[in-house]
């Protein structure tokens, strides 16, 4: 070890995460992770026995408690999410998951290539999100948008309040609830199997950057290398570098 | 033959119902049966009296494509015999094929004077949907096809009743591949509101209250975002269930000749479709109030809904995938999905420690060395 060259980082700390966005992201976790688990069992309650009468239980409708509350904290916490998106740091900009230029384009293709084909060439740094995982999360916002329109719509006809009955069309464009539950039930998949890339790569960048990854959604903080910031490199994929 | 044959004046609901036998009495109780199902304020029964003694009949054709005649059957079933009486018999059905003595040539004549006779008043009833495949051979009346038919007679109708699923939606005749290209009727239909009374069959009660509100208002009932009367379509059969409590208190029958179905448990997992369905089932139940589907064990097919033939299986709760083969369902396809991520990343993990060990052997090399500085 002591042979070989070795270059030993000066690293600065950046702060990435503001706590609104930290608070988004634990919320909106905990929100999908509840409405997962209440979802699943709404779809196919398990077989339960019970001595007891059917007026002294309410299980099915507890579940559906938890599901429409989650629901709800999950809909206005992606409505704050958009709204900071205008407001909070340039790490939080909306433009940070809209493929507004040829840079996120080529950034993207540059992820693609070094970071799941894992070809050889020269390691790509990133800050915020990188282009790829920005235009991931501009997906989870469409599955978010389609969840709440098909969630809220099926909810519309049980609701009192306007605001569910504000999607009373989404069922009538998918002619009945039949198919709109369908599309509820089959857009949840995606959440899953976003949840667990999603975890899988935040424990990748960790392993293989170490700057901070996993620790950043707790304290806003990633650690980046000086001569990154003596380079002046972009620190996000839309901004051109200098 | 000639207009003469179709009486100039026609007779008021009260008239026709006085000549059939029927007395007072008899007279209002259907009234205040009528006000309370289309779901209207008891204050509102005189006004609906009044305006079964004063208004004249409507004169109603009644077309039958391609359907099965349950909802004409529904319809004389209805729980007031006044119902079939005056709004069916004596209506002035002034064309249908299953219950006019009429045949042929006489029956064609008869449609053809109603519509010229009573341009633009007459309630035009379908049953059935159109065929539009093979330039609609399907299903021919009186050598013309049932489109032909369908545009001419709803050409100068006051208001169009497309009545049950097949004229709704389509039916079972449109299911996939749907051969005869079978179509509900609003999609041949433009520029004109069908009041849409799905269900297969339809409630006879729901369909006497349409057009009972058809008559006493002169204009067509509130209707849904999809074209069905509000007073009946705004509620999923789920909502006025007796079964609910079972359902919220997560006891459900697990199979048909089980324990929980004899407690008469929620069929919520058998593939009760009450939860998707928007009708009155529950309230109005069917012959005379007797019962309902799931009042006698079997759960809501959800016949009143738009594709419920193809929409997945009607025993289960689980939601087929179409495309994906009848088996599958989108829990297995999302397994499957898992599956293969989970392999992926595994996959990915692997190659990881293999082409980025130099990063990784220096990140942990510059960890020792600066643990090591510590020390010295």
């Amino acid at each position: 070890m002591k042979t070989k060259y070795l270059h030993v980082h000066r690293l600065r700390r950046v702060y990435v995460w503001e706590l609104p966005v930290r608070y988004y992201h634990w919320l909106n976790a905990l929100a999908i992770i509840a409405l997962i688990v209440t979802g699943f069992y709404i779809s196919n309650p398990l077989a339960l026995l019970s001595q007891e009468e059917a007026s002294m239980r309410y299980t099915m409708g507890w579940v559906r408690v938890i599901h429409f509350i989650a629901s709800y904290i999950f809909f206005f916490n992606f409505l704050f999410r958009l709204y900071w998106g205008f407001v909070g740091n340039k790490y939080a900009s909306w433009k940070q998951f809209i493929p507004t230029s040829k840079k996120f384009l080529k950034e993207m293709w540059t992820v693609f290539k070094i970071d799941i084909l894992m070809l050889r060439g020269k390691e790509h740094i990133s800050i915020g999100h990188n282009a790829m995982a920005g235009f991931i999360y501009l997906l989870t916002f469409f599955a978010f948008l389609v969840q709440c329109l098909t969630g809220f719509g099926l909810y519309a006809s049980m609701g009192t309040w306007w605001l569910p009955k504000l999607f009373s069309w989404v069922p009538a464009m998918f002619g009945g609830d039949i198919l709109t539950r369908q599309i509820h039930h089959w857009s949840m998949w995606f959440f899953i199997l976003f949840a667990v890339v999603h975890v899988y790569l935040v424990f990748y960048h960790e392993y293989v950057e170490g700057r901070g990854e996993i620790s950043s959604m707790g304290g806003g903080w990633k650690f980046i290398e000086e001569e990154v910031f003596q380079n002046e490199e972009h620190h996000t994929p839309n901004e051109p570098n200098k | 033959m000639s207009n003469e044959l179709v009486p100039t004046k026609q007779p008021t609901y009260y008239e026709e119902v006085v000549r059939k036998g029927y007395n007072r009495r008899d007279f209002l109780q259907f009234v205040s049966m009528m006000t309370a199902f289309i779901g209207l304020e008891h204050t509102a029964m005189g006004q609906m009296a009044k305006a079964l003694e004063t208004k004249p009949r409507v004169p109603v054709i009644w077309l039958h494509f391609q359907e099965c005649t349950c909802c004409s059957e529904s319809f004389i079933r209805s729980s007031h015999p006044i119902v079939a009486d005056i709004l069916l018999d004596k209506i002035s059905l002034d064309y249908t094929e299953t219950l006019m003595a009429a045949s042929g040539f006489q029956a064609e004549e008869a449609m053809q004077n109603t519509m010229k006779k009573y341009k633009g008043e007459y309630i035009l009833c379908v049953e059935g949907s159109v065929p539009m495949g093979a330039d609609g051979v399907y299903c021919m009346i009186g050598g013309k096809t049932s489109l032909q038919i369908l545009e001419e007679a709803a050409e100068n109708a006051m208001a169009i009743i497309a009545w049950g699923s097949c004229a709704s939606n389509g039916c079972v005749q449109s299911a996939r591949p749907n051969p005869t290209k079978a179509t509900p009727i609003h999609k041949l239909i433009k520029g004109k509101p069908v009041i849409k009374v799905p269900g297969c069959p339809p409630i006879g009660e729901v369909m006497a209250g349409v057009i009972v509100h058809l008559v006493m208002f002169g204009r067509i009932p509130e209707l849904d975002k999809l074209g069905r009367p509000k007073a009946f379509y705004s509620k999923r059969v789920h909502d006025t269930c007796y079964r609910r409590p079972f359902y919220d208190a997560g006891l459900y029958v697990e199979s048909f000749d089980d324990e929980n179905a004899r407690k008469g448990y929620c069929l919520y997992k058998v593939g009760c479709k009450g939860p998707s369905t928007y009708n009155a089932c529950g309230v109005m139940k069917w012959n005379n109030g007797t019962s309902y589907p799931i009042q006698s064990g079997h759960p809501c097919i959800g016949c009143s809904e738009e594709n419920y033939w193809d929409n997945g299986r009607m025993y289960e709760r689980g939601s087929a995938f179409a495309g994906f083969g009848i088996e599958s369902t989108a829990d297995t396809v999302g397994k499957v999905a898992l599956g293969v991520t989970a392999a992926a990343l595994a996959g990915h993990a692997i190659m990881t420690n293999v082409r980025k060990k130099k990063l990784i052997v220096d990140l942990e090399d510059e960890g020792r060395l600066g643990e090591e500085k510590l020390k010295s």
